[in-house]
């Protein structure tokens, strides 16, 4: 059978997705919101030969996931604010040893311990810029529970070809939600390029090109490789000393990402209703449907991205230049910001709208009419 | 065609899973669409659960209930909560067996004694969802009675499908009655 209907909350088709992709490791610490992703994965997996193994905490469950990436494997955790706020530490030493991964982040209010059992959208920045030094990630925010399938699956195509921690930035809404969801068997699957098995590797960590992916050398293969979250050179060395090593490195390490940025939203996708009108709404993950539905009503231009990071600022330029752009999120503003510089500022408005829920459909429209005036 | 349901009650009544196998049936089994979801955390303590389903033949964006079309209730809090939010000419379901109705406007009414039922007809109380389920479908034509017992099959327990199938057809026959 090459396909199955199903009626599944997000966090469901979260893990579904996962192991669709390919994924065959898990090591999380459960937290609400995004709990039902770890309990499926910790029945799922033993059923496809995969391992899942519960942690101490959200520090050792991103290390094991890097581990396991290490040993040849895919890989995967889940969790939400709180947690996130703690693989901080993982997510920059995933970055700068070029590990591939998928974090899922269901996202809840905060700051701190915040909303458990609410929704929100305020760890965009954080995705991006949580951990310490100059590297990019690649984000991307799913609508839908068949977004949810469809975009973890994305997560571990991406990560893979880039060696980079590739982040799910779901929230409640999509997480807890259940739809139809279409689990497909024949999905694309990206598995990284591997060098020869035995292959003695004089450089696997070149400096050059500055948006290389180099193969990489997984331990158990016969290769000789160091790994470290130093400023490394060709050879995988510490070289903390030598400036332009430095600089060739994390500029590699941000370009493989940025120089893709068309490229992975023209391949993820994006939703983009042009309408007769001189305004733009611009929303992604579950308060895009709130948009979605007022833009409709309003006939006004709807821009939804899935892929957060990299921003495009380019697209969004040749998308929406011209438009007054009413933003939602639910945050007091990060998408907004990343707009606002590829934009004219003084046409980019925000509705920032924390507290648990999306704003209604009506309350979109107020805004979007108080700023036509 | 778009409705919104909400299945309200307390804890252990198996107010989600109604809720599940309803937008089960529909998406699944049926040509619709449908998202369900539940309440969580603090608000689903003390006892009180509720799940929204809506169903729709268009594209579903906004997915939380607003003004209900449809109410079912399986206790007093429940009823006394959501009783108001109703649309006027929306339909409200209760137990009979737990519920005394007082919305004073003329929105209508059928009371079902699912618990009585379920507890004389088929020594199990824990199927009192499934017959008020059944007697939903059958004053709604919300999904077909194949799909519903379809999704029934699919997300009860193991062994408890004929059990819960019966529920259904029970429901249904009460009020048809």
């Amino acid at each position: 059978m090459s396909e199955k209907v199903e009626f599944l909350q997000g966090n469901e088709a979260c893990a579904e997705g996962a192991i669709a992709a390919g994924c065959r490791f898990f090591a999380g610490y459960p937290i609400t919101p995004s709990t039902e992703i770890a309990e499926r994965m910790s029945e799922r997996l033993p059923e496809v030969g995969g391992v899942y193994v519960q942690m101490e905490d959200e520090i050792a469950s991103l290390a094991a996931v890097i581990g396991a990436s290490w040993a040849g494997v895919k890989a995967m955790t889940a969790t939400a604010g709180p947690g996130f706020s703690l693989m901080q530490e993982h997510m920059g030493f995933a970055a700068m040893t070029e590990t591939p991964c998928v974090i899922v982040n269901v996202q809840r209010g905060g700051p701190s311990t915040g909303q458990p059992t609410k929704a929100s959208q305020s760890d965009v920045m954080q995705a991006r810029w949580g951990s310490h030094g100059d590297y990019e990630i690649v984000a991307l925010s799913p609508s839908t529970v068949q977004e949810m399938y469809d975009l973890t699956i994305e997560c571990f195509n991406w990560s893979e070809r880039l060696r980079v921690p590739a982040v799910l930035l779901a929230d409640e809404v999509v997480g807890h939600m259940r739809e139809r969801v279409v689990l497909r068997e024949d999905v694309e699957v990206v598995d990284r390029e591997l060098p020869e098995e035995g292959e003695e590797i004089e450089e696997p960590f070149p400096l050059e090109p500055d948006d290389h992916v180099p193969p990489m050398p997984v331990f158990g293969r016969g290769h000789r490789v160091h790994v470290t979250g130093l400023t490394h050179d060709e050879r995988g060395y510490p070289a903390t000393d030598d400036p332009e090593v430095h600089r060739k490195l994390v500029r590699r390490l941000c370009n493989k990402v940025r120089k893709r940025a068309r490229e992975i939203h023209e391949s993820v996708g994006y939703d983009f209703i042009e309408r007769e009108s001189d305004l733009a709404l611009v929303a992604y993950g579950g308060c895009a449907r709130t948009v979605l539905e007022a833009a409709e009503e309003l006939g006004a231009t709807v821009f939804r991205p899935k892929v957060i990071h990299p921003f495009d600022a380019d697209l969004v330029r040749k998308l929406l230049d011209g438009y007054e752009v009413l933003v939602v999120e639910m945050n007091l503003g990060q998408y907004v910001e990343m707009v606002e510089r590829a934009l004219d500022a003084e046409c980019v408005h925000l509705l920032g709208h924390p507290g648990g829920y999306p704003p209604t459909p009506e309350r979109v429209i107020k805004e979007a009419e108080r700023i036509q005036g | 065609m778009k409705r919104e349901v909400r299945i309200s009650g307390f804890g252990g009544q198996g107010i989600v899973l109604a809720g599940v196998v309803l937008g089960r049936a529909a998406a699944v089994y049926e040509e619709y669409n449908a998202v369900q979801t539940q309440s969580y955390g603090p608000e689903a303590r003390g006892g009180a659960s509720r799940s929204d389903v809506i169903i729709s033949d268009e594209e579903i964006m906004y997915p939380y209930v607003r003004e209900p079309d449809y109410l079912v209730a399986m206790s007093q809090e429940a009823y006394d909560k959501y009783a108001p939010e109703v649309k006027e000419d929306g339909l409200i379901v209760y137990d009979s067996t737990l519920v005394e109705p007082h919305r004073d406007d003329d929105v209508e009414h059928v009371g079902v004694p699912a618990t009585k039922l379920a507890e004389e007809e088929l020594g199990r109380r824990i199927v009192a969802n499934m017959v008020i389920l059944g007697a939903l479908r059958e004053l709604t034509d919300l999904v077909s009675e194949e799909a519903l017992k379809r999704a029934v099959e699919d997300a009860v327990p193991p062994g408890t499908e004929e059990i819960n199938v019966k529920a259904v057809e029970l429901g249904a026959r009460g009020v048809r009655e």
